[in-house]
């Protein structure tokens, strides 16, 4: 299956310079018709596909430090794309793409069953509790790119695959059958003020997040960068989502659970 | 056939397998889901062309370029606009909910008046005519100086436009509602001789000393200070973070160096005693470029000796020993304050001064790295009005608010003083209140006095779009376009260290029977007639600004912004020529001492801070909906706002995480949840600015607490300035 044209896009996301100011999640839920309601203080029935986590080492006044850690789905490969949600739905409604290593979720196709809810470790699969409402006129802001879902269904970070398919056909347009690293990249990379999110082909040594994220595709995608690490490594989920810190206790942090914000 | 127990039972089992063996089961399970799944409610996005169009945000000082996302004649998006020399791309949260405020349902629709406490429809042409009937009577009763107008910015055409209106008028008392801008021009002024803006070149800067300024919470321009962190920290700056609690800019900064709130100003003054003492300033600098070294040290003499600030501050005497030789000792060192965001404070004008004195002792001024003065924006040049004499005497009155006068003769605008002058007599001194993109109902301190003020005022005249809790309060409201629908100048951006000039376009037809509040001031000076009139001689609005830009229009309109890349700082225009530690006017401030918050400590033995986050909305905007929903569970709880405690003192008071309590302050009483936090010193409790808002949509009214509510006002002495810090506060077991 791996052949040496297929893409593997993946992101890399400094926590030394994320400032956890929120605007990746907010560009987020404005590109992907991100539902929103009167009390979404409950951030286990909240709907966000990227949510800021607050990280503490656990220390006492003034020792106390923290830190930012978005999280998007994490795109995980697992053994031969057999990501944990993938291999539990009965709907195929979720998909290891082979081509781009991105993790589908196709809302028309979700019966809203939840086993990729439990299948995922990092919480990035949300239900619809309700229906999506917007006050009115509101409507009017939404994506037409992005179909809106509907209560009853599963739904998550899709690495903006719609922006993949909007630069793939403004490059077939001009002739050309591959893209340039910046013409695809997720609302949140773009609209990061820090500069924090890298996003692209981890198979492409030109690209920015091979570079950083440095993957060792014989050990599953391991980082050689000693500065960075993956959520819950030890899980063997192989996600295309890596975490670059200069402090230990952070790194440590990311391979147990993700405390609460 | 007869049917007995096993036949049935074979029948009934056989076939519930047999069934569970089809695909019908699921297929009905699919099918049912997506009968579910196509209610006629769910919305369909209608596709169309899509389009960009670059303009630039108002939503902050900031001034950031923006490229709006249309498709057909809908916004869907806004980014950061690439290649913008103040933010690049990067944008902030609030910077993308605009589609939400353009389409909110908040917005005022159409003219509105007051009638029996209720709203009416009323036309554009009517509701001018009665406004400007009002006017005129106050004219002919010889009081034009009773007009207020309340603006958040003095700079620009449309606040030049309503300069102009008040001053043929003839009324001195135009308001900027108070930000540490007020503080940072008395520094320039006072030190330099400049009327001009502070521009910050935090990314050219290696060290960075920062008192409490949220640098990635909001304070100057955000997103281009988030890309001169990550540079300059990444090149191997550093950052050290002086603040009573672990906000988010201590927690990315290099050093968090707790300090009790309120006195950063006495550690300023500690650290020049220390760099005066060990001679480790720059010598070169100080005695070519400057003068009055000697008074500084005066001012920073045995007072503010390490122990003395020590005890003072809560920083220990060899942290500012450290910390006076790491600034001195950095190759680019920059001192920056103002707690917060800086958007609602103006700030101790004496602490500001000796953070400046910081800088100009290590030539951090209008140098690559340093503080920069950036000069007041010249583009608006318009003819002289011409006044009659009921203008002329008006405008020889002192102003209401006392900045310039014989108390405060060094202030510009003292906002924060009216709420007390409206509250003194049995009349209001202020009979018409104008008030443009500002909301002071909600913004000043101590709420309830402000709106007890506000009540006495005969006439309100809110241009808002928004129905904030100011427009709530009018009599009228001329409801301006947002700035999607608008043509405007944004004539800088706060804290940057290049003049930049932004154009705001209209991105979509307005959606409703507003209008700009350019075009309503003009219209309204032509209802008032004689010289009121004729000092606009405009067309339109439109008109009015594309002869301010001159030949800057065209540059604007095709790239929306435009910016002076190669400009260097003026010369200093003290009398000296030289930068100037102590002169005549400085004498006019009594000296330096840590203001205390307001209320008694018996009472109240905890002190009440503010703090800010990008995820709420800024100064007069109320945060859309995808702000609210991104705020963290420890800010809000349902409706409940939440209050910040160390758990030391939690467990004196007996409070878990999560518990209700009540929290009071001598300004008034709040329900609120307690959020357990070791990023907080003991002793002290905070809460978030921007919740508690009565106005706006269920998706903000009535969430949380408004700290301003909770907070007393503290006037500066000298200066007159807000320089409320914090209140004392108890915590209660509810």
């Amino acid at each position: 299956m791996d052949q040496p044209t297929n893409k593997r896009f993946g992101m890399v996301i400094d926590l030394d310079k994320c400032t956890g100011c929120g605007a990746c999640m907010v560009a987020c839920m404005a590109e992907n018709n991100v539902p929103f309601r009167e009390d979404d203080t409950n951030k286990l029935l909240s709907i966000s596909w990227m949510r800021v986590y607050r990280l503490k080492n656990g220390k006492p006044f003034p020792l106390a430090e923290e830190c930012f850690l978005p999280r998007p789905c994490q795109h995980c490969e697992g053994h031969h794309g057999h990501s944990p949600c993938v291999s539990v739905c009965p709907a195929t409604a979720t998909d290891y793409d082979m081509q781009t290593g991105i993790v589908s979720q196709i809302p028309t196709r979700c019966f809203g069953c939840r086993y990729c809810m439990a299948a995922c470790p990092y919480h990035v699969r949300q239900f619809n509790w309700w229906d999506p409402l917007w006050p009115d006129g509101m409507e009017r802001s939404l994506n037409p790119d992005v179909s809106v879902r509907m209560r009853g269904i599963v739904e998550k970070c899709s690495f903006c695959y719609h922006r993949y398919q909007r630069a793939l056909d403004q490059a077939y347009t001009e002739g050309r059958r591959d893209l340039k690293e910046h013409e695809y990249q997720t609302a949140c990379t773009q609209a990061c003020p820090a500069g924090a999110i890298t996003f692209g082909d981890l198979n492409n040594p030109a690209h920015a997040v091979h570079k950083l994220a440095q993957p060792d595709m014989a050990h599953e995608g391991q980082s050689r960068n000693p500065k960075a690490f993956r959520l819950l490594e030890r899980l063997g989920t192989n996600t295309k989502v890596y975490y670059l810190s200069s402090k230990e206790w952070i790194r440590k942090a990311g391979d147990t659970a993700v405390q609460k914000a | 056939m007869k049917v007995d127990r096993r036949s049935f039972l074979s029948f009934v089992i056989g076939g519930a397998a047999g069934t569970a063996l089809t695909p019908l089961p699921w297929k009905l399970t699919d099918d049912l889901s997506i009968w579910s799944q196509n209610w006629p409610w769910t919305p369909i996005p209608p596709s169309g062309e899509t389009t960009y169009v670059a303009s630039t945000c108002t939503l902050c000082p900031g001034a950031c370029g923006i490229s709006v996302r249309k498709v057909d004649d809908r916004v869907v998006k806004i980014e950061g606009l690439g290649g913008h020399p103040v933010n690049d791309g990067g944008i902030c949260p609030l910077g993308l909910s605009g589609p939400q405020l353009l389409y909110s349902p908040t917005r005022v629709r159409t003219p509105l008046k007051k009638v029996n406490g209720g709203w009416q429809e009323i036309s554009w042409d009517k509701a001018i005519q009665e406004i400007a009937v009002r006017l005129k009577e106050l004219r002919e009763k010889g009081q034009p100086q009773s007009v207020v107008w309340v603006s958040d910015t003095d700079r620009g055409t449309v606040a030049e436009l309503s300069k102009r209106f008040l001053t043929v008028y003839g009324s001195p008392n135009f308001i900027r509602t108070p930000s540490i801008q007020d503080s940072y021009e008395l520094a320039l002024y006072l030190t330099q001789g400049q009327r001009a803006m502070a521009g910050f070149d935090l990314a050219n800067a290696t060290y960075v000393l920062s008192f409490g300024s949220g640098i990635i919470e909001g304070w100057g321009t955000p997103p281009h200070l988030f890309r001169a962190k990550s540079a300059m920290q990444q090149r191997g700056g550093k950052i050290s973070q002086l603040e009573g609690r672990l906000s988010k800019t201590a927690a990315k900064a290099d050093q968090f160096i707790p300090i009790k709130p309120g006195t950063e100003g006495a550690l300023a003054l500690g650290l020049i005693h220390v760099i005066l003492k060990e001679g480790i300033y720059r010598k070169d600098v100080v005695q070519n470029q400057s003068v009055g070294s000697d008074a500084l040290k005066r001012l920073a003499g045995d007072d503010f000796a390490p122990e003395a600030v020590s005890k003072a501050t809560g920083v220990d005497a060899k942290t500012i020993v450290d910390l006076a030789k790491a600034f001195a000792g950095a190759k680019k060192p920059l001192a920056i304050c103002g707690r917060g965001n800086g958007r609602q404070e103006s700030g101790n004008a004496q602490e500001f001064l000796a953070v400046h004195f910081l800088n100009a002792l290590v030539g951090s001024i209008n140098t690559a790295g340093g503080v920069i003065a950036v000069p007041e924006p010249d583009y608006i040049e318009w003819p002289e009005p011409e006044m009659d004499a009921v203008a002329s005497n008006g405008m020889q009155q002192a102003r209401m608010d006392g900045a310039g006068g014989k108390d405060f003769p060094l202030s510009r605008y003292l906002l924060n003083r009216l709420p007390e002058m409206l509250s003194a007599g049995s009349t209001s001194p202020v009979q018409a209140l104008f008030v443009n993109s500002a909301n002071p109902a909600y913004n000043l301190l101590d709420t309830v006095k402000v709106e007890k003020g506000l009540k006495k005022i005969p006439l309100i005249v809110s241009f808002s779009a928004f129905m904030d809790e100011t427009a709530a309060m009018a009599h009228y409201i001329l409801p301006n376009h947002v700035y999607l629908e608008r043509f405007e100048d944004v004539p800088a951006a706060q804290g940057f260290p290049n003049p930049v000039i932004g154009l705001v376009k209209p991105v979509v037809r307005p959606l409703f029977n507003t209008r700009h509040t350019g075009d309503a001031v003009m219209q309204l000076a032509k209802a008032v007639g004689g010289n009121v009139a004729a000092a606009f001689g405009w067309e339109s609005y439109e008109a009015c600004l594309q002869e301010s830009l001159g030949d800057k229009w065209d540059a604007l309109k095709e790239e929306g912004y435009w910016v002076d890349a190669k400009f260097s700082p003026a010369a200093f225009e003290t009398k000296s020529k030289k930068f100037e530690f102590a002169n005549a006017d400085i004498a006019l401030l009594p000296a330096y001492t840590a203001p205390k918050a307001p209320g008694d400590d018996k009472t109240f033995p905890l002190t009440l801070i503010p703090f800010d986050t990008l995820r709420l909305g800024s100064g007069s905007i109320g945060a859309p909906p995808f702000l609210v929903k991104s705020l963290e569970e420890t800010l809000l709880t349902k409706n409940d706002g939440l209050v910040e405690i160390n758990p030391i003192d939690a467990q004196k008071l007996g409070l878990a995480d999560g518990a209700d309590a009540v929290l009071s302050t001598p300004k008034g009483i709040a329900q609120v949840k307690v959020t357990l936090s070791e990023g907080i010193m003991p002793g002290l409790v905070a809460m978030v600015r921007g919740l508690g808002h009565t106005a706006y949509d269920r998706f903000l009214a009535g969430k949380g607490v408004n700290i301003n509510r909770l907070m007393s006002s503290a006037e500066a002495p000298g200066t007159g300035f807000e320089a409320a810090w914090g209140v004392r506060a108890q915590l209660t077991k509810a």
